[in-house]
């Protein structure tokens, strides 16, 4: 017992050595009435007003005068607080807000999905692993410690936060890695390598150079490096004044230094040598003024040119005579169909007989051919340069205009042609509900088991598409009434098809023909075609075709309809004014203004079924389509592998492999940012509220 | 004197081994080869006709259940296993490759209603007509051992459709509320309900793996998310949805198969117009599932046709069918994205090739590149009239065929009644509107 009582009064001292002198509080309860002597429940139900709180604070001093005017206005004003809303309001609201943010967050997905959507190819699965040895901290990540010692070092080690599992990274290297995401860190090391591989492409180049021996290479070289530096000091002379006069300065010091060696004053040993052989050798000769024009340029004093100069050399170097650019007039003057161009007599062919011509071609053909020659070039000059012409050519043209109109008229027509093509083919576009077309199935009850009966599908449907094309043939034929159909313009198999044909060109020997010899070749011409008159042939057969192709004046006059009748009456002009029906005419023949080709504007029906009927969906014109089909993607044109690049597929996936749907970390870097960011403030709200507990 | 050596490294002409090919020097002189466009027509003329000769969808037909296939779902980790769960409580698991069902469990009284898989791959939930979930083990219970659920909870409702969670152990529920489970409650942590309806379907985002979708039996779709405390909005179409699917790769796309015969694909984004139509089914569409790799889809029909769709486009690629194949309740891609899974009434789960024409198995190198050339060149060539015809040919029972032509002289005739009621009246007064937009009625929020 006295044991105890010594613990316990030993205790009590403890208790009181901890607490010696705490002060001991006033307990204080809330109450109206507030006695010095007891506590009293008194006036705990009545409630506080805010007219018991403002009259003690108009008492106390420290209360700054703007709460107090605050609370004055309060208690003055009489309005009640508005109700709340109704629940079906706030939900509304709420799932607004949801809403919004969800879509936004959804939202950050756009560029990976169109960035997908564009990929030429896709390898699924997306985030594969290296298949490559893993390391050795990987492998045994799932590896616990159990003995006390072991505890005690990872103990140690977490409170350093040193890695445990994966001693390769600690986690702050690990937030580091994920600040960059996956694609960046691709990108970045994509550039990196190819930083590398420049720099090692332009050493190992610069040592090629340095290696090499031969002095007229580095001669060259040194010449271009002039050149170049002439260039730039030209830019900088505009641009940085102060770098270029430094540049002067550094010229100046090598004009001086020339001026002060005999370096290139042919008085070496090399030059003396030379000097003895300049007399009989060329070369050395050369080599010699070389060295010479060397000097004088290293000598010369540097003047900054003005620009009229500049104009003035420009203007020397157009004036080069034009025969140095003529290409080498290459024809048999003799046989009239081996000319490429047409001579301008011809659009008036058609009135001519074929003998005529030819007479009157033999007598001044030679002169003309010359002459049409260099109108030709002059043309093409004109042409490549769309300069106005000079007042010597101004003169030649009124001669040649005739020719030179014809040919703009040809290339003019080729252009509108095309720009027709485009048109039209851009209406075909418009026509709504096409694209859903293309994509149904035909879906029939035949079932297919054979390439046979395949071939026999073909035939099944081909009398439809046969049926097509004849029907503007007959229109043609009849040649009434409505401008075929255009609207739905033909891919001409011929540029579908085929590859271009290419024109050509062997170089004939410019020949030199006696005058004799040409009158031999002529007679022997003409005795070959004397029973067969081409040209006219052509001509008839062409008028004929265009005669065809004309609207017809239809007559549906009724003799005796509303009026006498009989043999020897006329139908009244009212009548005939009125039903005679003129249709409006085709659109021009291609070959309208190609005197000497006819154009078959018909469809082909056995091929026609092979053709693609409007312009398919994504392609702007004719002329991209027909690109598109022209480019061979198979291994008989093309090399290894342009065709395994030509025809890799869109999406591939690995064998036996599952393909996980995307993951959000792998893909959008921002959202660990924003996951840390809501933890952090979860923990800080969490602290915050602990601490008010505490308080 | 400079004398000039012919030398030849005989790395250019020597073979490694024997059995290597022999190299051929090949000459690219575009005019020793002609007529390329016409050739590589021929080529994909014969390509596209080979494609359809080859085109044998059907691998194998699995049979076992004694009443109609009410749902199927693929093992999370293995390729070769599926779960499928019939109109008379039973669930049974199937080795793909065998051919051959592994185990049979009676897990409900009455229909099993849906079937999930954990994303680990230990475990599968079922829900079914008699208000249960329960939870297997994935491993079959040894010899003798009855089968039991892990975890069996009994709700107050019955449960008509079940999807886990991407990653966390929770699942969701839909009934007459759409319900949040944690594996480790027996009861939800959270539900939404929004006005009284019952839910036939609900899917959690895959991508977005906490946003949740489900069809209402009000005509509307719903969005959710799991951190909000509403529903987010809902869209209300002509005529119900049946089942949904969102797109494993493009987090805000997901698709919705109704009953008014088409597939609406919808940007969550915007929902007052879906982003495509896709019609070409013949009768109420009842499953739709995705591709693994995002890019098309399969539906399942009351019409007894599965149909292949492009994401984007209005048309089907492909329809699938067969004899004995009645209406199709659900459907499923694989997650080797090579094959296709269905179920049907007539008590028959079928597995198609997702592409027909495709030779199943491993491919030597050349093979493959033939393959990738006539794919290419078909396409090239798609819009050639012959090309297309034939690529494009199916052969479709005689029954479908007929309904289809009725339903495109109706709606024909449906197009002409509007044009003449617009002709007739007052201009402006009878907007135009396209088929998008024809079928939504309206987007709640």
């Amino acid at each position: 017992m006295q044991n105890e009582n010594l613990v316990q009064i030993s205790f009590f001292n403890q208790l009181m050595l901890v607490h010696p002198r705490k002060k001991q509080n006033e307990r204080s309860e809330a109450s109206v009435q507030v006695s010095e002597y007891f506590v009293n429940a008194e006036g705990t139900g009545d409630k506080v007003n805010l007219s018991d709180l403002l009259g003690t604070v108009e008492k106390t001093s420290g209360a700054s005068n703007k709460t107090k005017k605050q609370l004055r206005n309060l208690q003055s004003s009489k309005e009640t607080l508005e109700l709340p809303l109704n629940k079906q309001q706030t939900e509304k609201i709420q799932r607004g807000i949801a809403y919004e943010k969800t879509t936004a967050e959804v939202s950050c997905w756009k560029n990976i999905i169109l960035q997908n959507q564009k990929a030429e190819q896709m390898v699924f699965p997306l985030n594969q692993e290296s298949s490559g040895p893993k390391r050795v901290e990987q492998v045994v990540a799932g590896w616990k410690v159990q003995t006390p010692l072991e505890q005690e070092i990872f103990r140690l080690l977490h409170g350093s936060r040193q890695p445990v599992n994966d001693p390769v990274l600690t986690p702050v290297e690990e937030q580091s890695l994920k600040a960059m995401s996956l694609e960046e860190a691709k990108i970045r090391r994509a550039e990196l390598q190819k930083a590398r591989a420049l720099q090692s492409y332009y050493e190992a180049k610069a040592k090629r150079e340095k290696k090499i021996k031969s002095k007229k290479y580095h001669k060259v070289q040194n010449k271009a490096k002039r050149k170049d530096f002439l260039k730039q000091f030209d830019e900088m002379v505009k641009t940085n004044p102060e770098g270029a006069l430094e540049e002067l300065k550094k010229m100046e010091l090598s004009r001086m230094e020339e001026r002060m060696s005999l370096k290139h004053q042919n008085s070496g040993k090399w030059a003396k040598s030379k000097a003895i052989m300049a007399k009989y050798d060329d070369s050395a000769r050369k080599a010699m003024q070389e060295q010479l024009q060397m000097n004088k340029d290293l000598t010369q004093k540097m003047v900054v040119p003005s620009d009229d100069e500049h104009e003035s050399i420009e203007e020397g170097l157009e004036t080069v005579p034009d025969f140095v650019n003529d290409p080498e007039t290459v024809i048999d003057p003799v046989n009239p169909w081996m000319r490429g161009q047409l001579t301008h007599e011809e659009p008036e062919v058609s009135c001519v007989t074929a003998e005529e011509v030819q007479t009157a071609e033999e007598e001044n053909e030679e002169e003309e051919i010359i002459g049409e020659f260099e109108r030709k070039r002059k043309l093409r000059q004109a042409d490549e340069e769309d300069l106005i012409p000079t007042e010597e050519e101004q003169e030649e043209e009124d001669e040649e205009e005739d020719v030179s109109e014809f040919n703009t008229l040809f290339r003019l027509m080729r252009s509108e042609k095309t720009r027709e093509g485009s048109n039209q083919t851009r209406g075909g576009l418009n026509t709504a509900g096409e694209e859903d077309e293309e994509g149904l199935l035909s879906e029939g009850q035949i079932r297919v088991r054979s390439i046979e009966d395949l071939e026999v599908l073909d035939e099944v449907v081909e009398p439809r598409a046969i049926e097509e094309p004849s029907a503007p043939q007959t229109a043609a034929a009849e040649a009434t009434s409505e401008p075929p159909h255009k609207k739905k313009r033909e891919i001409n198999l011929k540029e579908v098809l085929t590859k271009e044909a290419k024109a050509v060109r062997l170089p004939f020997l410019p020949t030199v023909v006696d005058e004799e010899e040409r009158d031999e070749q002529i007679s022997i011409i003409k005795e070959a075609f004397a029973g067969d008159d081409v040209i006219s042939d052509f001509i008839k057969d062409k008028s004929r075709q265009e005669a065809a192709g004309r609207p017809a004046v239809v007559d549906l006059t009724l003799p005796g309809w509303g009026e006498w009748g009989g043999v020897g009456l006329k139908p009244p002009r009212w009548k005939r004014k009125r039903f005679r029906i003129k249709t409006a005419p085709p659109p021009p023949r291609q070959d309208q203004k190609l005197p000497d080709v006819i154009i078959s504007e018909k469809r082909t029906a056995s091929v026609a079924s092979h053709q693609v009927s409007q312009l398919p969906f994504p392609f702007q014109n004719t002329a991209q389509f027909e690109s598109s089909i022209r480019t061979p993607i198979g291994s008989t044109w093309n090399t290894q592998t342009v065709v395994k690049n030509m025809t890799k597929p869109k999406v591939v996936t690995k064998l036996g492999a599952i393909i996980e749907p995307m993951v959000k970390e792998d893909f959008i870097k921002s959202y660990y940012t924003l996951v840390t960011l809501k933890k952090y403030c979860y923990i800080s709200c969490l602290c915050s509220w602990y601490c008010g507990v505490a308080c | 004197m400079k004398v000039k050596v012919l030398c030849r490294n005989p790395d250019d002409y020597v073979r490694e081994t024997t059995r290597d090919i022999q190299r051929v020097p090949r000459n690219y002189d575009p005019t020793l080869h002609p007529f390329e466009v016409p050739r590589e027509y021929t080529r994909a003329l014969n390509a596209t006709k080979l494609e359809r000769v080859f085109a044998k969808p059907f691998v194998a037909s699995l049979d076992g259940h004694r009443d109609g296939i009410s749902c199927i779902t693929k093992h999370a980790k293995s390729l070769s296993t599926i779960i499928s769960g019939a109109c008379d409580g039973e669930v049974k698991v199937w080795n793909l490759p065998r051919q051959e069902c592994l185990r049979t469990v009676q897990a409900h009284e009455g229909f099993v209603r849906g079937i999930c898989s954990r994303f680990c791959g230990t475990s599968f939930f079922t829900v079914g007509d008699d208000k249960t979930i329960k939870q297997w083990n994935w491993e079959a219970p040894g010899y003798g051992v009855r089968e039991e659920p892990i975890n069996t909870i009994l709700g107050k409702a019955v449960f008509t459709g079940i999807d886990h969670h991407q990653r966390e152990g929770t699942f969701v529920t839909c009934g007459q509320t759409v319900d949040i489970w944690d594996e480790q409650r027996s009861s939800p942590i959270r539900s939404f309900s929004w006005g009284v309806d019952s839910f036939s379907c609900v899917r959690y985002n895959p991508v977005e793996t906490e946003l949740l979708a489900s069809c209402a039996s009000d005509r509307s779709v719903v969005l959710y998310d799991t951190r909000e405390s509403a529903p987010l909005r809902k869209v209300i179409m002509q005529l119900r949805s049946n089942t949904l699917c969102w797109n494993p790769m493009e987090a805000y796309y997901f698709t919705c198969a109704n009953e008014d015969y088409n597939l609406y694909t919808y940007d969550i984004r915007h929902l007052d117009v879906p982003v495509t139509v896709h019609m070409d089914h013949v009768s109420a569409v009842l499953d739709v599932d995705y591709s693994p790799t995002g890019r098309e889809f399969v539906s399942a029909s009351f019409d007894k046709t599965i149909r292949i769709f492009p994401k984007d486009k209005g048309h089907s690629r492909e329809v699938y069918h067969t004899k004995r194949m009645q209406h199709v309740i659900c459907v499923r891609w694989s997650a080797d994205n090579k094959y296709v899974l269905s179920g049907s009434d007539e008590m028959n789960i079928r597995l198609w090739k997702a592409n027909a024409s495709e030779k199943l198995g491993l491919l030597s190198a050349r093979e493959k590149a033939a393959t990738h050339y006539n794919k290419k060149l078909i396409e090239k060539f798609q819009h050639h009239p012959q090309v297309r015809r034939i690529a494009r040919h199916r052969h479709l029972p005689g029954d479908i065929l007929k309904q289809k032509r009725e339903l495109r002289e109706m709606r024909e005739a449906r197009r002409r009644k509007e044009q003449n009621v617009r002709k007739h009246s007052k201009p402006g007064s009878v907007p135009l509107l396209t088929e998008k937009e024809k079928h939504v009625v309206a987007v709640v929020e």
